[in-house]
């Protein structure tokens, strides 16, 4: 039976490659912790982004260091807001908090909203995939609904939640659920027929079949919609947060737009960016440990 | 004695839109309780869907297939099958891969303690026991195909179903299995229906063998007893007038009187 064709290059990102086990030579050499050989190899990986980092704060500086620029330059940044670059975990009363806190707030309304569109993903996903028309009637439908940005549903979760907090949460859900669905139903029109048959001679029943064959044959696939979707669901979050208010990451970047505190904008930026990046190699990670072994036959 | 295994009649037309193949026509075929049958034919004669019909994967479109004169028409434990290319589980261990048949099958019926002693003894049976921590990718090809036979032996089949078990192992690893099947065989005395392509492995292992016609519409052209006394011993056959005239009578059959015709297909 043949895949029908999703026209995507950006949801689905083909199976998730786990690394191959690579067979290391217990006796072969006498093991002498390599100090030099270490810090070689460290130098290496951190030593080019940092130089780099350092020309262009040293270009930002440059061309902002005029007193009418309309933006401030690192000097500046480090003036106004060292307090929240330097300590992320402090607290001086209800709104003065450090960035920390703030992106652990919104870390939990990530969590909510990416978890509820992985588990509702990977079950509608696996709905999907089992069969040719229901693929074929709704992937069109989601390759469109996967490009609305998050901003463009927060009228209209507002007006079906009328509560600021259920509506946050929808729209990281429906933000990051699409490639989760795409993914997995894609994942399980994969599943070679031998393990479909292997399941029919023994009998198992949907549930069996379910999470002991279906799962595991698609978590490859699974885990590339996941890490897509976790991407798009920390994407989402400042629009989310611009209705919730309160402490979240998202909120302190719109409150300090209205209070015209860019340096604190920026600081804000930076956290967003690190946190996305080891969220999207937490995803990396748990795919590495659970699809080991499935990739590779 | 009404026959353990019986194919009556069987007739198998695959249509996809309106184009239609007649795959099988008409097979008729009696197989005794302990029996060891090959079937041999050419590539795309429809083999392995005689097997599938059996197994119950593939519906019958004509006759019907009777396993101690009841119809079987949805694959089952009763009919393990060794698949062409060992399917196993990849994500799982041998052991895990063994066990997902056991816990199923014997839900019940088993205690745990027994259900890991049973896995075991499937496991040496194939001499796998060394591997049971080991992934599918981390063997080789004839120990996947060992790790697939002890997985369809802990079932429990009346029927063991091996779809060209050794077709994709060397020689040399081939023959020790064939090896080893003959002694599984002779000690629990399953009944096994094997597909080959290998005339020597069907006249070493067999008590019948099942020739076929060429396709479209195969039919089963003759059907030779091999009247060899057990144990057999690979190398005192070598010469053996009777095994050498059964071994002609296959080649014969296929290459002379059913010549593969590409234009078949
Ligand atoms: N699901 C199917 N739909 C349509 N035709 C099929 C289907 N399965 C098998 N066939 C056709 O049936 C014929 C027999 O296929 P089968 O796989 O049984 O051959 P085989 O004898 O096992 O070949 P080999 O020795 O190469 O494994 C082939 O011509 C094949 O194209
Ligand atoms: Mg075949």
């Amino acid at each position: 039976m043949s895949l029908p064709v999703i026209k995507s290059d950006v949801v689905v990102a083909g199976p998730f490659k786990p690394r191959p086990a690579t067979v290391v030579p217990l006796a072969a050499q006498p093991r002498r912790f390599d100090l030099r050989g270490l810090a070689i190899k460290v130098a290496q990986s951190v030593l080019p982004p940092i130089v780099v980092l350092a020309i262009l704060l040293g270009l930002w500086q440059i061309a902002f260091s005029d007193p009418n620029s309309s933006l401030p330059p690192p000097s500046e940044v480090w003036a106004q807001s060292r307090d929240l670059i330097v300590s992320p975990f402090f607290e001086n009363g209800d709104q003065d908090i450090g960035l920390g806190w703030r992106v652990l707030v919104s870390l939990e309304r990530v969590a909510y909203g990416f978890g509820l569109a992985a588990i509702v993903g990977v079950l509608v996903g696996a709905l999907i995939g089992q069969s040719v028309w229901a693929m074929r009637g709704l992937d069109p439908i989601f390759q469109v609904l996967r490009t609305v940005p998050p901003l463009a549903w927060l009228p209209l979760s507002l007006a079906a939640f009328l509560d600021s907090r259920p509506s946050a949460i929808f729209v990281i859900f429906i933000t990051s659920i699409w490639p989760v669905i795409i993914n997995t139903a894609v994942g399980i029109r994969n599943i070679p027929q031998d393990y479909r048959n292997v399941a029919q001679v023994l009998r198992l029943n949907h549930i069996e079949f379910f999470y002991k064959i279906m799962v595991p044959a698609a978590a490859p696939y699974i885990f590339s919609g996941l890490k897509i979707g976790v991407g798009l669901s920390w994407l989402a979050i400042v629009a989310a947060e611009m209705l919730t208010g309160g402490v979240g990451i998202g909120f302190f970047i719109w409150d300090a737009w209205n209070s015209s505190r860019l340096t604190d904008i920026i600081v804000a930026l930076v956290y967003i960016g690190l946190v996305g990046f080891m969220l999207d190699k937490l995803v990396s990670f748990l795919g590495a440990l659970v699809t080991r072994g499935t990739a590779s036959n | 004695m009404s026959a353990y295994l019986k194919l009556d009649h069987i007739g198998k037309t695959f249509t996809r839109g309106s184009a239609s193949t007649e795959v099988l026509r008409d097979i008729r075929l009696t197989i005794d309780k302990g029996e060891y049958v090959s079937i041999i034919g050419h590539s795309g004669c429809g083999k392995s869907t005689l097997l599938n019909l059996v197994a119950g994967l593939t519906q019958v479109s004509q006759g019907a297939v009777l396993l101690e004169n009841q119809e079987v028409n949805s694959p089952g434990p009763d009919r393990a099958v060794v698949f062409q290319n060992h399917s196993l589980l990849p994500w799982l261990t041998v052991y895990e891969n063994v066990n997902l048949a056991v816990s199923k099958v014997f839900a019940g019926r088993k205690t745990k303690a027994e259900r890991h002693d049973w896995i075991m003894e499937n496991l040496t049976l194939v001499q796998m026991a060394h591997a049971t921590d080991k992934r599918p990718s981390e063997i080789s090809g004839g120990m996947k195909q060992r790790v697939g036979i002890a997985r369809a032996l802990a079932m429990e089949p009346k029927i063991l179903l091996l779809d060209e078990p050794f077709g994709a192992l060397d020689a040399l690893t081939r023959a020790h299995l064939q090896d080893q099947m003959m002694e599984i065989h002779a000690r629990l005395g399953n009944t096994i229906i094997m597909i080959t392509h290998d005339v020597d492995e069907a006249v070493l292992l067999s008590d019948r063998i099942v020739m076929m016609t060429n396709g479209p519409a195969a039919r089963i052209g003759e059907v030779l007893d091999v009247p060899l006394p057990r144990p057999r011993h690979r190398i005192a056959l070598a010469s053996d007038r009777t095994y050498l005239k059964c071994r002609e009578a296959v080649l014969k059959f296929l290459y002379e009187r059913h010549r593969f015709v590409e234009a078949a297909e």
